[in-house]
């Protein structure tokens, strides 16, 4: 398989290492990903290719699950995930221009990750905040009451954090 | 209280406890559509294609997943049934390629045929074509994943029946389709090659890599001498390829087809199953009196091969180095017949006919190439000949009976028999016995590894010849040697053996593995449907052929006599070695 060896040997061991964590029975995959991902948020295939083998299952079933729940990526994703709330309130609250400042301001589009592999651009579904519409939430952070202008700044707090 | 009545469309019937509707129906003769459900493997009830009204019930119940209870009613012929079908049926069709008419299932294909019959004329949602890469760098199995309907069939194959697990549902909602980790070709992961996800896809989405443009190529060119040789299971397939009934034996037509299709020698593969049977045997004798590693396992399925050197690659060491017959015939093709029928090997083309799409894999092995020629030019599948022939317009059911031809065409009933699971061990206890003792065997037939059970063994007591060889391979008991046979189809089942083997648990000393369920007469190149229904009727079809043949024992095989004589010298000599031998190589798993 075109899959580098390096990169198969890199993930060996932190996979291991989770793995041994939780034991490796098939009812601990959520969480045995979960921690996999939290390095980079997201699941190589090197990484995945690990999982299977530590844990016995087909790789198959591992990739199936990765690309079933929406909290796992098999895509690059940056080290802060920007997701913006799509739902009604956000929306006429101008979720829309808001979008479009954070897509210029990354030169991005949504669902993409700049090439520096800081930043990436996700929807979301309603984050429990609708008083402060519309808002994003960064990684574990939330951010409220945006407009096009306040983007910017947000995105310098994260680079500084 | 064993059985319980119910009432399905104002009938009643009578069915055990624990029956599903589906099978209360068919009982009934009343065929509710299906397509996620197959007789082999457990209920998924993904489709809902199979949805009856029950009383009492709000919504519609999958009639293949729903249990029957006493006093049911169930109706599965109203408005509301019949509009919920179709609308089932229109959602898949939204987003399936209308390709009919190019499609290799075309006329053989389920999603096609419900349509049909369920009188789809429109699609009322609007077409959404999904763009999802093909899947076309194998050499044995290609996958067109735009054509799936997502009903697991071969999910619960490649899983459950096989324990391979290369395919799986990915990605959620709408974009939910089967396909491989990472989009990964095949030719990437750990897949064996077997087809039968093939076998059981109800429609175009996966398929063999057809090979048939290169035969008629070669068929076409004056300076090819295009040597043809056939599997012992597709004298009992092709017939059912051709619309005649499962199980039908067509021996002497598909000779007399083959050579109207324009071969210049029609051969047989039994013959060489009868030269692996020499040598196997051999190479077992050799093991058990010089304590060589035990247990021995088969080597004739290359899906099983690919299989080992995937997941037990520690375990290579217990398989015989004998090649498979389709290999053995290719290498003898370009060195023994080349020679004896004064033809460069440069010139012929050496075609076999298998019902199997991991032969195409093998053919492809870089390894087999020991004369200084590629042991096998093309592989072609039951499916693929069957195509020629229609192609060719030759009416297989009429044609007249011939034989093939010598010497490579002369075999005996062991040979054929290596087309079930269970064959290749018979075939070689009907000849080690014979070897070991110097007497001749009377039963030939060992019913126990026999038959669609997963797992089989046997105890085999030889009496010895002579009590002086005898000290060195029973010391407890001078006068016989004892071996226990085991015989595995499927991989699943493989496993259970290798795990023992694996833990020093496993009591047997030879062990024969078809990589798939019933042997290579249920390959995943034979024709569709292949379910343990047709199984079942190509197994005893044959046993039958075995029991036609006049010579029924490898050992008597005069061509294969003849081959030692004027050759080979003997079994595991030189030649045999730098021929008919091989060797494994442990492969990663993914
Ligand atoms: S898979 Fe069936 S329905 Fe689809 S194009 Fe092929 S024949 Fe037609
Ligand atoms: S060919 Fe066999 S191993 Fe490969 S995907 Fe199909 S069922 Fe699985
Ligand atoms: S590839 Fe065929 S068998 Fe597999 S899920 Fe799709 S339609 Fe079903
Ligand atoms: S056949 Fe019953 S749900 Fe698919």
């Amino acid at each position: 398989m075109a899959i580098a060896k390096e990169q198969l040997d890199s993930a060996e061991k932190r996979v291991l290492q989770i793995v041994s964590r939780y034991g490796a029975n098939e009812e601990h995959l959520l969480q045995i990903l979960h921690d996999v991902q939290a390095d980079d948020n997201s699941l190589s295939e090197a990484e995945l290719i690990q999982v299977a083998r530590a844990m016995d299952i087909p790789l198959s079933r591992v990739y199936g699950v990765a690309t079933f729940y929406s909290m796992y990526s098999v895509r690059p994703r940056g080290k802060f995930i920007i997701r913006i709330c799509e739902s009604a309130p956000c929306h006429i609250t101008g979720a829309q221009s808001v979008i479009r400042a954070f897509e210029q301001a990354l030169g991005i589009k949504m669902g993409e990750t700049t090439k520096d592999r800081k930043f990436t651009l996700e929807y979301t579904s309603c984050l429990g905040v609708c008083g402060v519409a519309p808002a994003v939430m960064i990684n574990d952070r939330v951010y409220g009451n945006l407009t096009p202008d306040k983007v910017q700044e947000v995105l310098s707090a994260c680079e500084n954090d | 209280m064993d059985n319980v009545n119910l009432t399905i469309d104002g009938q009643v019937v009578e069915v055990p406890v624990g029956s599903t509707i589906l099978e209360a129906a068919q009982l009934l003769g009343i065929d509710i559509p299906t397509l996620c459900y197959h007789p082999d493997q457990s209920i998924k009830a993904v489709c809902r294609v199979c949805v009856v009204e029950v009383e009492g019930q709000r919504v519609l119940q999958p009639a293949c997943a729903y249990p029957v209870a006493e006093g049911m009613q169930v109706r599965t012929n109203t408005a509301r049934v019949r509009e919920a079908r179709k609308t089932i049926i229109e959602l898949m069709l939204a987003h399936h390629p209308q390709d009919c008419l190019q499609c290799e299932r075309n006329l053989n294909c389920e999603l096609q045929a419900l349509a049909h019959r369920l009188g789809v004329r429109e699609v009322s949602f609007p077409y959404v074509e999904r763009q999802l890469p093909l899947d076309e760098l194998s050499p044995s199995v290609i996958r067109d994943p735009n054509k799936c309907i997502n009903c697991r069939r071969c999910v619960s194959v490649c899983h459950d029946i096989q324990g391979v697990g290369i395919l799986d549902s990915v990605n959620r909602g709408f974009d939910t389709v089967v396909s491989a980790p990472f989009w990964r070709s095949l030719i990437e992961l750990s897949c064996v090659n077997c087809g039968q996800c093939i076998l059981v896809c109800p429609v175009g989405a996966i398929k063999e890599k057809d090979d048939t443009e290169i035969v008629w190529a070669a068929l076409a060119d004056p300076t090819k001498h295009v040597v043809v040789q056939t599997a012992p299971a597709i004298r009992v397939s092709i017939g059912e390829e051709l619309d005649l009934p499962p199980g039908t034996r067509v021996t002497k037509k598909l000779t007399t087809a083959l050579r109207r299709l324009g071969f210049d020698r029609v051969f047989d593969t039994d013959f060489s199953a009868d030269l692996t049977i020499l040598e196997e045997g051999s190479e077992l004798l050799e093991r058990l009196s010089a304590g060589g590693i035990l247990p021995m396992i088969t080597s004739c399925s290359p899906g099983w091969i690919k299989f080992i050197e995937h997941y037990y690659p520690d375990l290579l060491g217990h398989l015989s180095t004998c090649k498979s017959p389709q290999q053995m015939f290719g290498a003898l093709t370009k060195t023994y017949y080349a020679e004896k029928a004064g033809i460069d090997p440069e010139d012929i083309v050496m075609v076999s006919i298998m019902p199997c799409t991991a032969k195409k894999f093998e053919a492809n092995r870089p390894e087999m190439t020991d004369s200084g020629f590629v042991d096998v030019d093309v592989v072609l599948t039951t499916r693929e000949l069957g195509r020629m022939l229609r192609e060719a317009g030759i009416d297989f059911a009429e044609l007249p009976e011939e034989e093939y031809d010598a010497p490579l065409g002369i075999s005996t009933g062991a040979g054929a028999i290596f087309g079930a699971s269970g064959g290749v061990m018979e075939a070689a206890l009907r000849t080690v016995y014979e070897l070991v003792t110097g007497t001749e065997l009377e039963n030939l037939d060992f019913e126990d590894v026999r038959g669609l059970e997963g797992i089989k063994s046997a105890v085999v007591k030889l009496p010895l010849k002579e009590a002086a060889a005898a000290q060195e391979v029973a010391a407890d008991n001078p006068q016989t040697l004892e071996v226990k046979v085991a015989v595995a189809h499927s991989l699943k089942h493989a496993r259970v053996l290798l795990e023992q083997i694996r833990s020093g648990e496993a009591d047997f000393q030879f062990l024969e593995v078809m990589c798939c369920p019933g042997g290579c007469i249920g390959g995943g190149g034979q024709p569709i449907p292949t379910t343990n229904g047709e199984r079942m009727e190509r197994i005893v079809a044959i046993y039958e052929e075995d029991k036609g043949m006049p010579l029924r024992k490898s050992h008597d095989n005069p061509a294969v006599q003849t081959l030692y004589e004027e050759f080979l010298g003997k079994p595991l000599g030189e030649k045999s070695h730098k021929l008919l031998h091989t060797h494994y190589q442990a492969r990663e798993k993914f």
